[in-house]
């Protein structure tokens, strides 16, 4: 019997020294490196495989199985290790991958519509629900459609209410409102029901400032029929108001004068921007003042087609153009048709 | 109009808070913008402030009626003066420089004792001194070695007016002693006047819708005084040539009067009613404006008596002949049309009518005698001749409005005798009264269900009638029914049911609009019908905006050289087409726009000085006046404006490039995709804004929409522009939304894998692509899911005269996978196809 080969003792030394090796390890080349060194072609593991030929034959079964064992232990331990330098890797790396969250964005282009086609859509989407449907009409009218039919003759002291632009034609103006509107749409309808809105551009004679534009858009809202009522009036333009401002704002109607509608009335709510107390938005009354409405005038039914001991309507007309400034505190009525970017793309 | 709460207590009785009266009567339709207080207290500031208040409450303490005893001669100033005034408890020797005190100087102690308005030390009041309304409080100083710890205060120091000539001299009965504030504390109400409510531009007026509110009853103000003078009738004539001009001429005439300064009250009133005193006749005419509404005239009898040759004088009233001139009493010579009229004697003209006197028979220092003038003139023809002359005066804002012509006489009466009463003089017994023409004052009658119809709320007929009657209509009530006759000072009020909504407004304000309950609309839906040309226009302003583009809202007043900025120079616009403005506020605002396209080049312009990337849309009409004798044409336009980067800067990459012509065309493209329309082609144009060879038009199924390319470089020059090429599309909305349909379909989507392949082929330049890119289409079929242009080649490696262009094929069926064998045989058919129709050769890689 021979003795047992050295080798044996030489594996399970170099198991021992590759383990306590190998957890000493934390990064990946390293490992590689140990990798070469214990399991390469060149290890003392895989000679031993290649010596087992000049091994007594009685223990060449053993060294085969313990160079196996040493082996497998080794490339178990590796696994092991290996897992846990990539995961530890891994956690390094997220640690270290950081952006500067601060840095400015990179801003696809955006379109945007002006802020007068929006807050027209607002109008005109409240007034839907309500079944007011959208009736256009042009903006050059004759003097009869503009003045005349509406009750306001030439030389009436109600002249004095609009600036009008006249046009080299005779009997041709800029519509100063878009009241014409209400009488080419009763004409048309007349004798069913009307609920309509008028919007569009109007032009008055007016030096260009800060409050004051020579083009302007206006809505105008109509309602024709058997039973219409001041109380449905209010109502109506109520809802309305609430609706665009807030649930609980208050408003108040007080009488004025437009030569179309009789009785006649200005709509206020309460000053949103200081909640009634006074500010300068509001000039100290803590009222804005935000449309003439009123009961629609006989003379202005007769010219539209209908009866007026048997129909009744009332009409209401508001300036777009203030609604943005005062929902959107903007102080400068010339920056609508000014399209400077800057003001635009704020919407 | 501002209406002082002093003068308004004349006629009626006021126990409202300021901010009561305030509310009430804007909620009568006269509306109050401000309220200055003079001398009374401010309302405490309970956070819910509705109205604007301004002015000077006077301390009652501190502000004193006194009375000057003695007006001394200062030792050592020329301009001061020392006075021995009486405070009601006390004498004080007090300072003041008043020239107005002067006259008293040295008479040692006064008989009638000079009342004031005295100030104590620590009173607030304005500085005198100093420009505009600044308060300071009156401190103890030294002037010129007299102690000062008091003063005398002027109208300018309390606030009244800016009066700081003087001090004021209060009338005699002035109760010495008295808090000022008791004595002549004030507010002033700036209430503005509706059109339809001229009525109301008067003390009467106002008091008159006050009582209406609030019951209490009015108290209107006529004439006690007697006449003691000579019948008028010998005295003086009136001949009214046309009623219709003047419906009424009403003269009164006072003698042996003597202008003077009126009683102080008198002035203050006039001042706070923003009138200044003149004298005693004139403040007279202008009082009795205020108080009545009716405008009132005074001529130098004397002046009349001498045109008419010594003789009794006759008025006559007509229409001005067409250059007849008059110079009125501001010294400016006027020149007339047959709309005027005028107030004529039997020498000439002496007024014009309803507006303003003449200079020659104007109320002097020396008038000992005058003739009072109440009438009633024409509106129209007195705005007409107002506005043309622009001339502004009291009289012709009322009777630019219609003054009815029953208040002559009442007017009259009070102004004849506030004449005499502060002038002196006596009252000619009688009035000339010329009244061709009375109006008709209507009745109307109105019922319960009238007012419900309208109103919306059932108020019964004795509750109608108490309103009207309170506005002094004469109401009878039968069952549910009211008779109203309209009140002889209304000319607002008409007849039937034009009458019955007069009656109505009155109704609904007295009975206050806060009344009425609100509704909802219950009466009967109008049939409902699409919009369909509003909701494209919307569907495209989102689809535009969704690829980028910002929406803009330009001007349509523009001016004919703005438009032709934006054409090759001949090439314009006809300038017989514009609409023209007879009164534009501006050259540059002067006709409305032809032109959307240079519209939004103005805009592409004036930002491309505050972004690199430029793309802009703006929906709206041009105007075109083609038959003079109707109205314009307003077609509606879409215009794409587009220049600059393609993209924003960023901070870490770089710009990629300028847009071109098919940045724009892609957008053209999507545009058209979303809304569906099929059949579309593009071909070479020709626009007078655009580079001839870079425009390009729309069809859709032949019908032209429009027109798009790069601006032209000379017409690029017209402009202030940075970037290097700008782009314009301009679309025909007219013509495009009938096209686009009210439904489309959608295709199937293939669970088969797609084959995908690249195929380049060299043509001939001449050839367009969108042929070769059809003619592949065609020739794929269905199995050709898709073509995509990637590539355009030109150069020596394929030769002259030609390009290259790659595409990327998708080969996919719906209901199999495609082999390679199939795919392959699709290809070759594709190609042979190209080879024979447009000579294309397949190019190798
Ligand atoms: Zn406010």
């Amino acid at each position: 019997m021979s003795e047992k080969p050295t080798i044996l003792a030489e594996l399970e030394h170099t198991q021992q020294k590759a383990l306590a090796l190998l957890a000493e390890i934390q990064d990946e080349e390293p490992l590689q490196a140990w990798k070469r060194e214990y399991l390469g072609k060149s290890s003392s593991v895989m000679s031993a495989f290649s010596s087992i030929g000049q091994q007594p034959k009685e223990f060449r079964p053993l060294v085969g199985q313990v160079a196996n064992q040493v082996k497998q232990a080794l490339e178990a331990a590796l696994e092991d290790r290996a897992r846990i330098v990539t995961e530890a890797a891994l956690t390094r790396k997220i640690a270290d991958d950081r952006v500067d969250v601060t840095l400015p964005g990179r801003q696809p282009l955006t379109g945007g519509l002006h802020p007068q086609t929006l807050v027209l859509r607002r109008i005109f989407a409240i007034f839907a629900e309500m079944g007011f449907q959208v009736y256009r009409s042009r903006d050059v009218e004759s003097d009869e459609y503009n003045f005349e039919l509406l009750n306001i003759p030439a030389h009436h002291p109600a002249r004095d209410m609009w600036d009008t632009f006249h046009i080299d034609q005779p009997g041709v103006v800029l519509r100063t409102h878009t009241s014409p509107g209400q009488i080419r749409v009763m004409r048309e309808q007349a004798p069913n029901p009307i609920r309509v809105i008028l919007p569009g551009m109007c032009y008055r004679y007016e030096q260009i400032s800060s409050r004051s534009e020579i083009q302007f858009n206006q809505v105008e809202v109509l309602a024709v029929g058997k039973n219409i009522t001041f109380g449905d009036m209010k109502g109506t333009l109520n809802g309305f108001v609430r609706r665009l401002f807030n649930a609980d704002v208050r408003t108040r109607l007080r009488p004025s004068y437009f030569p179309f509608t009789e009785p006649s009335a200005e709509m206020d709510v309460e000053c949103f921007v200081c909640g009634g107390k006074g500010c300068s938005v509001c000039k100290g009354s803590g009222w804005l003042e935000i449309m003439g409405c009123g009961i629609v005038h006989p003379t202005v039914l007769k010219n539209g087609g209908y009866d007026p001991e048997a129909y009744s309507g009332f009409a209401a007309g508001m300036g777009p153009e203030r609604i943005s400034m005062l929902l959107h505190k903007i102080e400068d009525i010339r920056y609508f048709w000014g399209n400077d970017a800057r003001f635009l793309e704020q919407f | 109009m501002k209406i002082p709460l002093s003068w308004l207590k004349d006629y009626i009785d006021i126990d409202l808070s300021l901010e009561e009266l305030a509310r009430t009567l804007t909620m009568v339709g006269l509306e109050v913008e401000e309220i200055s207080v003079i001398g009374l207290p401010l309302p405490e500031n309970s956070g819910r402030q509705e109205f604007k208040f301004t002015g000077l409450a006077w301390d009652p303490e501190k502000f004193i009626v006194a009375q000057i005893n003695e007006v001394m001669p200062h030792p050592d100033a020329d301009r001061l003066t020392l006075c021995r005034l009486y405070d009601g408890s006390q004498e004080w020797v007090v300072l003041t420089g008043a020239p107005n005190l002067f006259p008293y100087k040295g008479m040692g102690t006064l008989e009638q004792p000079l009342k004031v308005a005295y100030a104590r030390e620590g009173a607030i009041l304005y500085d005198g001194h100093k420009p505009g309304y600044e308060l300071s409080k009156l401190k103890r100083t030294k002037i010129r070695g007299v102690e000062s710890f008091s003063m005398v205060c002027s109208e300018k120091e309390l606030g009244i007016s800016d009066e700081h000539e003087g001090v004021i001299i209060l009338d005699p009965d002035a109760p010495t002693g008295t808090a000022l504030v008791d004595y002549m504390g004030d507010a002033v109400f700036e209430v503005s006047i509706l059109p339809n409510m001229i009525r109301d531009a008067s003390m009467v007026g106002v008091a008159r819708e006050l009582s209406a509110v609030t019951g209490k009853p009015l108290k209107i103000p006529s004439r006690k005084a007697t006449s003691t003078g000579p019948r008028i009738d010998d005295l003086a004539a009136i001949e009214i040539n046309d009623p219709n001009l003047n419906p009424r001429f009403v003269l009164g005439l006072v003698q042996g009067l003597e202008p003077k300064p009126s009683p102080y009250w008198v002035q203050r009133r006039l001042r706070l009613a923003g009138m200044r005193p003149i004298n005693s006749i004139v403040d007279a005419t202008n009082y009795v404006m205020l108080e009545t509404g009716e405008p009132l005239h005074a001529f130098d009898y004397d002046v009349l008596v001498q045109r008419a040759g010594g003789k009794a004088p006759t008025i006559i009233t007509r229409a001005a002949d067409p250059g007849e001139t008059l110079t009125t009493l501001d010294d400016v010579e006027r020149s007339l049309d047959q709309h005027t009229i005028l107030v004529c004697d039997t020498a000439g003209p002496l007024s014009l009518a309803g507006i303003m006197g003449g200079l020659e028979s104007e109320v002097t220092e020396t008038t000992r005698n005058v003739l009072l003038e109440g009438a009633s003139w024409n509106f129209i023809n007195v705005r007409r001749t107002s506005s043309r002359l622009h001339l502004n005066s009291e009289a012709g804002y009322r009777f630019g409005r219609g003054v009815h012509p029953a208040l002559a006489s009442w007017a009259v009466d009070l102004g004849l005798e506030r004449m005499a009463a502060w002038s002196g003089g006596t009252i000619a017994q009688e009035l000339v009264d010329n009244y061709p023409q009375p109006p008709f004052d209507p009745l109307v009658s109105i019922s319960v269900q009238d007012v419900e119809r309208k109103l919306g709320v059932t108020i019964p007929a004795q509750q109608i009638a108490v309103i009207l009657t309170r506005l002094e209509f004469v109401c009878k009530v039968d069952g549910d029914i009211v008779q109203a006759q309209t009140p002889p000072h209304r000319l607002d009020i008409g007849e039937g049911v034009i009458g019955k909504a007069d009656l109505m407004e009155e109704i609904a304000r007295i009975y206050s609009y806060n009344n009425i309950p609100e509704t909802n609309l219950a009466d009967e839906l109008p049939p409902q019908r699409n919009n369909l040309e509003l909701a494209n226009e919307e569907k495209i302003k989102d689809i535009l905006a969704g690829l980028g583009l910002q929406e803009v809202i330009t001007y349509r007043l523009t001016s004919i050289e703005r438009e032709t900025r934006a054409y090759l120079q001949g090439q314009s616009l006809d300038p017989e087409n514009y609409v023209r403005l007879l009164n534009p506020i501006a050259p540059e605002r002067s006709v409305m726009r032809q032109s959307l396209l240079a519209s939004v080049l103005e805009i592409l312009e004036k930002n491309a000085r505050i972004r690199e990337h430029l793309a802009f849309f703006e929906i709206g009409a041009e105007f075109i006046y083609e038959q003079k004798n109707s109205l314009p044409m307003e077609p509606r336009k879409l215009v794409i404006g587009m220049s600059g980067k393609r993209s924003n800067p960023s901070w870490d990459l770089q710009t990629s490039g300028n847009l071109d012509f098919f940045d724009l065309k892609g957008v053209l493209d999507a545009m058209l995709q979303k809304i569906h329309l099929q059949d579309v082609s593009f071909q070479p144009a020709k626009h007078p804004s655009l580079h001839p060879g870079k425009c390009a038009q729309i069809s859709v199924n032949n019908t032209m929409i429009g027109v798009f390319g790069e601006i032209h470089p000379r017409v690029k020059q017209n402009y202030d522009f940075l970037t290097p090429a700008v782009y314009i599309a301009e679309i025909d909305l007219e013509a495009l939304l009938p096209l686009i349909p009210l439904r489309f379909e959608t295709s199937p989507v293939s669970v088969f894998p797609p084959v995908l392949e690249d195929i380049a082929l060299i043509v001939e330049e001449t050839i367009p692509a969108d042929k070769v890119e059809a003619l592949i289409r065609q020739t794929g079929g269905k199995l050709l899911a898709d073509v995509r242009l990637f590539d355009v080649y030109r150069g020596d490696r394929i030769g002259a005269g030609k390009k290259s262009l790659a595409y990327s094929l998708t080969y996919q069926a719906l209901n199999h996978t495609i082999e390679s064998a199939e795919s392959t045989a699709l290809r070759n058919k594709i190609v042979r196809r190209l080879e024979r129709e447009i000579g294309a050769v397949l190019r190798d890689n």
